[in-house]
């Protein structure tokens, strides 16, 4: 019994032995920026490396919940997020499940469409900004040519046209992803499923209602969070494509205007704080949903 | 299986031994020779020129000089610059910037009056050492200097009846519409009457002083500390220039930095352009549409009353308080600076030299007539309020420019805009 407990203890050892090493990279690298980022959000911290810092209590975080330019930044981000992520889902599934069907070239065709995904999005981003500029751009060129604008439009100019071109361009890259994603999903489905379903006279239709989507949902579900956190964070296709107009700042670059424009660390760590709370928000309410539906 | 495994083992031994030896090697072997690295333009014909100086007195004095690019944006430069600085970092020696950071740079600096004699700083323009000298620290030497200036085609000017380029601002807009109109009846349809910098950044804090300023509403924040901004003629000032954009400036401009301007002006799109100096040279180029078709004058006043305004700019060679090598660093900057380089940079690139003597050089002036009616310029010249604001310049910059931009779209009055900023400049300057 005693040689029993002994080894129980020692066992227990072993796995503290074990996984220490794993808790201390964990701690290093997510704990300790954490804990510096909290610390810094409640300074008057200014990075110039002369103005000594000093504690400022909350005001930080006031100053920031009473900027509009904060709240349209988080206006801005939202609309963003749910727009391209929502277009991003469909045509990605539509383009999972053509590629996924057998036909010729289909290998060609899985490599052709990673293409926009493997451009980095800064010169993606720059290249349909000159696509979009309004005297010389392709975009505007066409629409005259084709007799669908009289006058050319300055797409980048105003948050009207600017936003849903970026949401644009964001679709057009990263639906590639959603498809791969989807796609590796759609290979899992048993193909004796739909056999069944055949021989049971089940319409093309019905088989997708009633067998693809719900056996592909849970990889829907992954790539969804994967995207809107993406999303939430965006910073480069902004940031090359209408720099720094004010009304068009995300979450993102509002941060880094702060802490690398202003070098306010103060202000740009409560700015961070709150980002990340915002974030929380909806992975908690994803983990939720995807509890609620599989279990 | 083994056998292979312990072969490979060895061979990575090998690999680290040789790297380590090599890199053993290398220190001892150049023996006096230093790396320099030096943040400043790389691309262009203007990278080239820098290239070619700097290996110049690479052979000179046996060191090396490598070039790190800065972005091509001045607030994006300032960004990369900051991060170096905050990281008290050695990796850059010597560091191009712009006269409006001299009081964000000057504690990252060395204080180059240790390597400059007393009348080779004073052969510069004054108004621009005053301006580099912080707390009584010479942070950087002036390199070239820069102002806003008025572009115009004289051949259109000629053909639609004008003989001399446009007084005030009110006059620009007239004859702008009047040349836009014809030329677009004539078979141009992209024609712009005129182009400037609208994009959200410090060009447009430059456009816009300008503006505000030509129309007697001062420069934001006075050098007294006051903030001025809100005033009835900086409010006048900006409704005006949103006038423009939609009818005589492309709906575009808004998102126009200097080179954007450029691209359309030098392809022969627009009647007038306000720009840097350095657009001079590259429209005169013989693969140039608006070669031998254009002049460069003082930006209109604001009114008949108004004032002429050319924002100040310019760029400035400053050795960084960390650097390993400061003395080798201080002496690439002296050749980089030199009389001659600085006469060699105007006749090749028609950027203005900050030494006033060579603006009455015959081989200066053989290439750039127009250099004569710059020091006249330099007299209207406006500095930002770099100075006052010291470290929270990018603060007031950033407000400014984005209200101002605001304006440009139509997403917010001339006078919500100056309450704006009014609102961050009294935040800043308690």
């Amino acid at each position: 019994m005693a040689k029993q407990i002994d080894l129980l203890e020692r066992q227990r050892r072993l796995a503290w032995f074990l996984i220490v090493p794993a808790v201390f990279v964990v701690f290093l690298v997510i704990g300790y920026p954490l804990i510096q980022v909290l610390l810094y959000s409640v300074l008057k911290y200014k990075l110039d490396g002369v103005t000594p810092a000093s504690f400022v209590g909350l005001s930080n975080y006031l100053f920031i919940l009473t900027d509009p330019d904060f709240w349209l930044a988080v206006q801005n981000t939202l609309i963003f997020s749910v727009c391209s992520v929502t277009l991003e889902c469909v045509l990605g599934l539509a383009v999972a499940l053509v590629a996924n069907s057998k036909f010729k070239g289909r290998s060609i065709l899985r490599v052709a469409i990673l293409i926009p995904w493997a451009i980095p999005t800064v010169v993606s981003s720059k290249i349909w900004a000159w696509m979009f500029n309004d005297i010389y751009g392709v975009v505007n060129v066409l629409l005259i040519n084709f007799h669908l604008i009289s006058q050319k439009i300055a797409f980048l100019a105003t948050p009207a046209t600017a936003l849903p071109v970026i949401i644009a361009v964001d679709v057009w890259k990263t639906t590639p992803f959603m498809a791969l994603l989807l796609l590796a999903g759609l290979g899992l489905i048993p193909g004796d499923l739909y056999e069944a379903a055949s021989i049971d006279g089940a319409s093309k239709i019905r088989q997708f209602f009633s067998l693809t989507l719900p056996l592909v949902m849970p990889t829907l579900l992954v790539a969804l969070i994967f995207r809107t956190l993406d999303a939430l964070r965006v910073f480069d296709i902004f940031y090359v494509m209408v720099g720094g107009q004010g009304n068009m700042a995300t979450m993102a670059i509002y941060n880094q205007q702060w802490l690398v424009s202003f070098l306010d660390a103060g202000i740009g760590s409560a700015a961070s704080v709150i980002i990340l709370v915002i974030i929380m928000v909806f992975v908690v309410l994803y983990t939720r949903f995807s509890k609620t539906s599989f279990e | 299986m083994l056998l292979k495994k312990s072969f490979t083992r060895r061979n990575a031994l090998h690999l680290v031994g040789s790297v380590l030896a090599a890199s053993l090697i290398a220190h001892t072997g150049f023996g006096a020779g230093v790396t320099l690295r030096f943040a400043s333009d790389s691309s262009g014909t203007g990278g080239a020129f820098i290239k070619a100086l700097c290996d110049e007195w690479s052979q000179k004095t046996g060191n090396k000089v490598e070039i790190i690019s800065r972005p091509q944006d001045a607030t994006a430069t300032l960004q990369q610059y900051q991060q170096y600085w905050a990281a008290k970092s050695g990796d850059v020696d010597v560091y191009q910037i712009d006269v409006i950071w001299q009081s964000i740079a000057g504690p990252h600096a060395v204080d180059l009056k240790k390597y400059f004699k007393a009348d080779e700083i004073s052969q510069h323009f004054p108004r621009i050492i005053d301006n580099n000298t912080v707390n009584g620290k010479l942070v950087s030497i002036p390199w070239f200097t820069d102002a806003g200036t008025l572009y115009y085609r004289t051949d259109l000017l000629e053909k639609y009846g004008y003989k001399e380029p446009p007084k005030t601002w009110e006059e620009l807009a007239e004859m702008a519409k009047k040349i836009q109109d014809g030329e677009r009846k004539a078979g141009k349809p992209d024609f712009q009457g005129f182009v400037f910098q609208g994009k959200a950044s410090e060009s447009v804090t430059c456009n816009a002083l300008e503006w505000v300023y030509s129309y007697g509403g001062g420069v934001i924040i006075e050098p007294d500390k006051k903030v001025t901004i809100n005033n009835p003629n900086a409010i006048k000032a900006l409704d005006t220039a949103r006038s423009w954009v939609g009818s005589i400036s492309p709906a575009g401009v808004v998102t126009y930095g200097e080179e954007e301007a450029r691209n359309v002006w030098q392809a022969g799109n627009a009647a007038f352009m306000r720009n840097w100096p350095y657009a001079y040279a590259l429209g005169q180029d013989p693969k140039s549409a608006v070669a031998g078709k254009f002049d460069v004058t003082v930006l209109p006043k604001g009114g008949d009353n108004g004032k002429n305004a050319a924002c100040l700019g310019g760029w400035n060679l400053m050795v960084s308080g960390y650097s390993k090598n400061p003395d080798a660093a201080a002496d690439l900057v002296k050749y980089l600076d030199s009389a001659d380089a600085q006469k060699k940079r105007a006749i090749d690139l028609s950027l203005l030299p900050t030494l006033p003597a060579l603006y009455a050089d015959p081989e200066v002036l053989a290439k750039n007539p127009w250099f004569k009616n710059m020091v006249e310029v330099f007299k209207n010249a406006v500095a930002r309020p770099s100075t006052v604001t010291g470290a929270d310049y990018n603060q007031i910059s950033t407000a400014f420019f984005q209200n101002v931009n605001k304006v440009l779209t139509g997403g917010e009055s001339g006078k919500d805009a100056v309450q704006q900023v009014e609102r961050v400049g009294k935040r800043l300057v308690r």
